[in-house]
């Protein structure tokens, strides 16, 4: 009886380190094209900041990971179905968030960004010369947020589904400036010939996490020794070289 | 469920507050004008169009049936995306006074829905006149009357009361389709629960509550139109009930 014991216990144990020592199945979910942090370059091939920062993460936790193209309307409830364990598509950090999903130490901030045509002149922090203006926002961002918090019932605010849709109507003169995150004002708008940055930009919120289920706790104190390292070691710092000319880290 | 659970769940939620509230019925005074006004000036484009889309000249009828033909062969949200980032793509559209009115999304969603609805009602009230039984026309012929008498007296108040229960379901479909005015930066019922959810993540609790608002539009809608279906066809009940 004794020997079983032993026995059962020994093949217990290896078991257990056996599942220790295997690696990490992890889906990582991104929403494209979501220039520079995630989309596809010319030959398909998924890349990107958030998407090299991933892989240099999973590389650290050992892990063996799974990108997932996901559209962002269904980012957390497809992690919460468990279509895939991580979302790392540039979702910053907010209580509401906070309240369905488990966010990791954040991994970057960008800031929002004042856009314009170069006809405006306005001092966006100003609110009585932003009185009657109209504002575009991409709904559910920090920047709406920031513009449904601060500046309701001084300007008019429309919410968009996609920046394109946004950068249109500028365009079509239908909203006086945009407030939109930077790297994306700076893509869509400033290429564009007549307009120009209007505002100093606006650091806004915590940042960026990366987001799991409230349950997989393990996995996320995985994660967050992974991001530190790999911001402690340079290698975060030579992703982030890579796209932008200015610094995200947070 | 007792009154105490009620007031405990309502405390922690985010969506039933006075705010959200406030939001969608915000959200369903701009659906309801956008769906009445539409329905309205289609109604009353449509029946003159249905006229002339039934006169034998091709001349008359082509183009009518050529404008119906384009709008119920393609999608509204399609008409809605032309009629809206497309006006504004014009060069110079601007500076002249129509910009006052296709700047804003309203009138742009008004416009693509009316057209729209128009070209349905069109159709459905032709039917309605072409199956107006020949032996009315001949009767109203003998007592005399003229095309314009005949008009008037026989075949539009037939034709209207034939065509009451197709109209219903268009109307109906009306009402569900103005969902997509959100697209363009409305925020009718939909746009509220669209604000709604990506604020706080919670897509059941947002679109089932925008749901139930759309089915009791729906019920007060069935409920007029069966009332005014028993009014115009009382005629066709049987004798006694």
């Amino acid at each position: 009886m004794k020997k079983l014991i032993i026995a059962a216990s020994c093949a217990l144990a290896m078991f257990a380190t056996g599942a220790q020592a295997d690696e990490r199945n992890l889906r990582i979910a991104f929403d494209v094209p979501y220039e520079p942090f995630e989309y596809k370059d010319e030959n398909g091939e998924l890349t990107g900041f958030e998407v090299d920062l991933a892989a240099a993460m999973c590389e650290e936790m050992k892990a063996d990971c799974e990108f997932v193209i996901q559209a962002w309307d269904g980012m957390i409830p497809g992690l919460l179905a468990r279509k895939f364990d991580l979302i790392m598509s540039s979702m910053s950090i907010t209580a509401e968030r906070a309240e369905r999903v488990l966010f990791s130490e954040p991994y970057y901030n960008t800031p929002g960004g004042w856009f314009g045509p170069d006809s405006f002149n306005a001092d966006v922090t100003d609110m009585s010369a932003m009185k009657g203006k109209t504002v575009g926002v991409q709904r559910g961002t920090t920047m709406d947020t920031f513009v449904t918090e601060e500046m309701s019932g001084v300007v008019t605010i429309k919410r968009y589904t996609t920046a394109d849709d946004m950068v249109l109507d500028l365009e079509g003169q239908r909203l006086d400036v945009v407030f939109v995150d930077y790297p994306v004002g700076e893509q869509t708008v400033l290429t564009k010939e007549g307009f120009k940055e209007v505002g100093e930009p606006v650091k806004l919120g915590e940042g960026v996490g990366v987001a799991m289920r409230k349950r997989d706790k393990d996995v996320a104190e995985e994660v967050n020794a992974a991001l530190r390292k790999l911001k402690e070691n340079g290698t975060y710092d030579a992703i982030m070289k890579k796209y932008f000319a200015y610094d995200v880290k947070v | 469920m007792p009154p105490d659970f009620i007031a405990a769940w309502l405390n922690k939620n985010d969506i039933f507050t006075a705010m959200t509230i406030m939001e969608y019925w915000d959200g369903m005074v701009t659906t309801v004008q956008l769906v009445f006004l539409c329905l309205i000036i289609g109604l009353a484009f449509a029946v003159p169009l249905a006229i002339l889309r039934t006169v034998k000249n091709p001349f008359v009828s082509g183009p009518v049936w050529l404008y119906t033909y384009l709008f119920r062969g393609t999608p509204l949200l399609i008409q809605l995306y032309i009629i809206y980032y497309g006006v504004a793509q014009i060069p110079g559209i601007q500076e002249t006074f129509w910009w006052e009115i296709f700047r804003e999304p309203f009138y742009p969603a008004l416009l693509a829905f009316t057209l729209n609805t128009c070209a349905y009602t069109t159709e459905i009230i032709r039917g309605a006149i072409i199956s107006t039984p020949h032996g009315e026309i001949e009767a109203a012929k003998a007592y005399g009357m003229n095309w314009f008498m005949r008009m008037r007296r026989i075949v539009l108040p037939s034709a209207a009361r034939r065509a009451v229960q197709a109209y219903s379901n268009e109307v109906i479909f009306m009402l569900h389709s103005s969902a997509i005015a959100s697209v363009v930066t409305i925020v009718d019922l939909t746009g509220a629960a669209r604000n709604i959810y990506s604020r706080f993540y919670a897509p059941f609790d947002a679109f089932i509550f925008v749901a139930l608002c759309y089915m009791v539009l729906t019920f007060i809608l069935v409920f007029a139109f069966r009332k005014l279906e028993n009014h115009l066809l009382r005629h066709q009940r049987p004798v006694g009930s």
